[in-house]
């Protein structure tokens, strides 16, 4: 069981705000962090492994890691992070990286097994890609057999394939050393495939917590698709105009009207619906 | 032309390079956690802590040279304790010297390995403390590991500046020949004796080796960068 109830003033973007957080998660929980940047996810997970410092108490399985103005260091809390951009000693090699950590050759080796790296263990860091130096540095934060899992958006920086990959081996690493594990993440399709549990911030507070379901499906209950994307070029073709939207990594041309163009600018965010009475679904 | 170079005397060249390689020894201890400290922390004392490191580039010589003759000297508490204590004297001979260039090439060695440090990724740092390291450890097997260039650049820009000090070396040290004479002194002294070929061939010599230096420095630099090391 891990109790946080936290404060902690934030200097965001948006001017001051107070992050608020008072949550418990049971062991073994998958939790996601969701939210806009500059809501405090990574500010809270941060306070977790020590790295900063908040007014409050943290409590991990009957261990205090903060009160008043005790501060367990980071040394000493036995978790294991992941940063967004890896993180890795770029003077060691992959197998050193793990090694640095722990003594462990046996454990070290079952890991790169796990995250397909074998045949690269001696090999800089800096030769390797994006995706083989995320899983380098996933390995890494295991070799302490970390009873909580820090993740701060660990793949936003892969393209689509590498992610759906990795996520895969995250969840595999969660269920094989039962750890619990915090992630922050902005992609829904990762949530909803990886968490049990997801809270959501806003502004330094906890607007909701629940499944996925509950919290993801939510807004969008009814049977309506709706995409949010950021119009590039409202193009005349004879007598109508086409919108050019981009939703993620694909290009859509919708057809709109006079009223609508002439309310519509260019590098504008809006958003794209239509009610979803018969999707097709195929499978890729 | 051939005899005036087999009779030239090389002590001063000497004793310049042997003063030079000891303050890079010592102030390399002494730097090293003083710019680790000094990049890491967030304390308000340490724009106070960067001001009197950085002192040493603007002041003159002769002032840094002065207040070290006067703190060592045999009349101040703490040279009269040496003296009394070791029967060591810590002016007008090496020991003097190498202290004061401590002083003087203190900078030299501080603020490349701080940037170097402060220009490292600090998730890394942190990364380090997860694992469990503390910041010592973190030091010397992470932080400096992956700041070698500006490693490299304290060390021989600290071993450079000594070798070209003048001003301290005057002050503290004299013009003992094998013991205090260093090269920039003993060129200072040609000069005066208006024995040009001798302050040319020595002038000549430092600015070929310096020149030589600072092209290694470089050269290993860009080298690193290519590969990225």
């Amino acid at each position: 069981m891990i109790e946080i109830d936290i404060t902690k003033p934030l200097h965001g973007v948006s001017g001051e705000m107070l992050l608020e957080a008072k949550l418990t998660i049971a062991e073994g929980d998958f939790v996601a962090l969701a939210g806009e940047s500059g809501s405090g996810k990574t500010t809270l997970l941060r306070i977790l492994a020590g790295l900063e410092h908040a007014e409050g108490t943290i409590e991990v399985s009957g261990e205090t890691w903060q009160e008043k103005s005790f501060h367990m260091p980071p040394q000493k809390r036995g978790i294991g992070f992941v940063f967004q951009d890896y993180a890795l000693f770029e003077n060691m090699s992959v197998i050193e990286n793990l090694l640095f950590v722990q003594k462990d050759n046996v454990l070290a080796k079952h890991l790169l097994e796990i995250v397909e790296l074998s045949e690269l263990s001696h090999r800089r860091i800096t030769t390797l890609s994006g995706g083989q130096k995320q899983r380098v540095s996933l390995a890494r934060a295991m070799m302490k057999r970390p009873k909580l899992l820090l993740l701060d958006e660990p793949l936003s920086a892969l393209d689509p394939s590498m992610r759906t990959k990795l996520q895969q081996e995250i969840l595999t690493l969660h269920k094989e050393f039962g750890t619990t594990t915090l992630m922050v993440s902005h992609d829904p399709s990762e949530i909803y495939r990886l968490a049990n549990r997801v809270v959501m911030l806003e502004k330094g507070r906890i607007k909701s917590e629940g499944t996925p379901k509950e919290v993801l499906l939510q807004r969008s209950s009814s049977q309506k698709f709706s995409f949010t994307g950021e119009l590039l070029e409202i193009v005349e073709v004879d007598v109508i105009k086409v919108a050019v939207i981009a939703i993620g990594q694909q290009l859509v041309e919708v057809v709109i009207g006079e009223e609508e163009a002439r309310n519509l600018k260019i590098g504008q965010s809006v958003r794209v619906g239509t009610k979803a009475f018969a999707p097709i679904i195929n499978h890729v | 032309m051939f005899e005036t170079l087999l009779s030239l005397d090389m002590t001063p060249f000497a004793l310049s390079f042997k003063l030079a390689l000891i303050t890079t020894l010592i102030l390399f201890v002494i730097a090293l956690p003083l710019a680790w400290w000094l990049s890491q922390t967030t304390s308000k004392v340490k724009p106070y802590f960067e001001t009197l490191t950085a002192l040493p580039i603007v002041l003159p010589p002769s002032v840094l040279g002065f207040y070290i003759l006067f703190a060592l000297s045999q009349n101040s508490p703490l040279g009269a304790f040496f003296e009394e204590s070791f029967g060591i004297k810590l002016v007008f001979n090496f020991t003097g010297l190498v202290i004061a260039s401590c002083f003087y090439s203190l900078p030299f060695m501080v603020q490349p390995l701080q940037s170097g440090f402060e220009a490292l990724n600090k998730n890394m740092i942190e990364a380090s403390y997860i694992c469990g390291k503390s910041k010592t450890q973190t030091l010397l097997f992470v932080a400096l590991p992956n700041a070698k260039a500006a490693l490299i650049s304290a060390l021989v820009i600290t071993f450079a500046h000594t070798v070209g000090e003048f001003g301290v070396v005057l002050m503290v040290g004299g013009s003992i020949p094998g013991e205090t004479k260093v090269a920039s002194v003993a060129i200072y002294e040609a000069v005066e004796i208006m024995n040009y070929t001798q302050a040319h061939i020595y002038s000549a010599i430092m600015v070929v080796l310096s020149f030589l230096t600072l092209l290694g420095v470089y050269l290993i630099n860009g080298r690193m960068k290519r590969v990225g090391v």
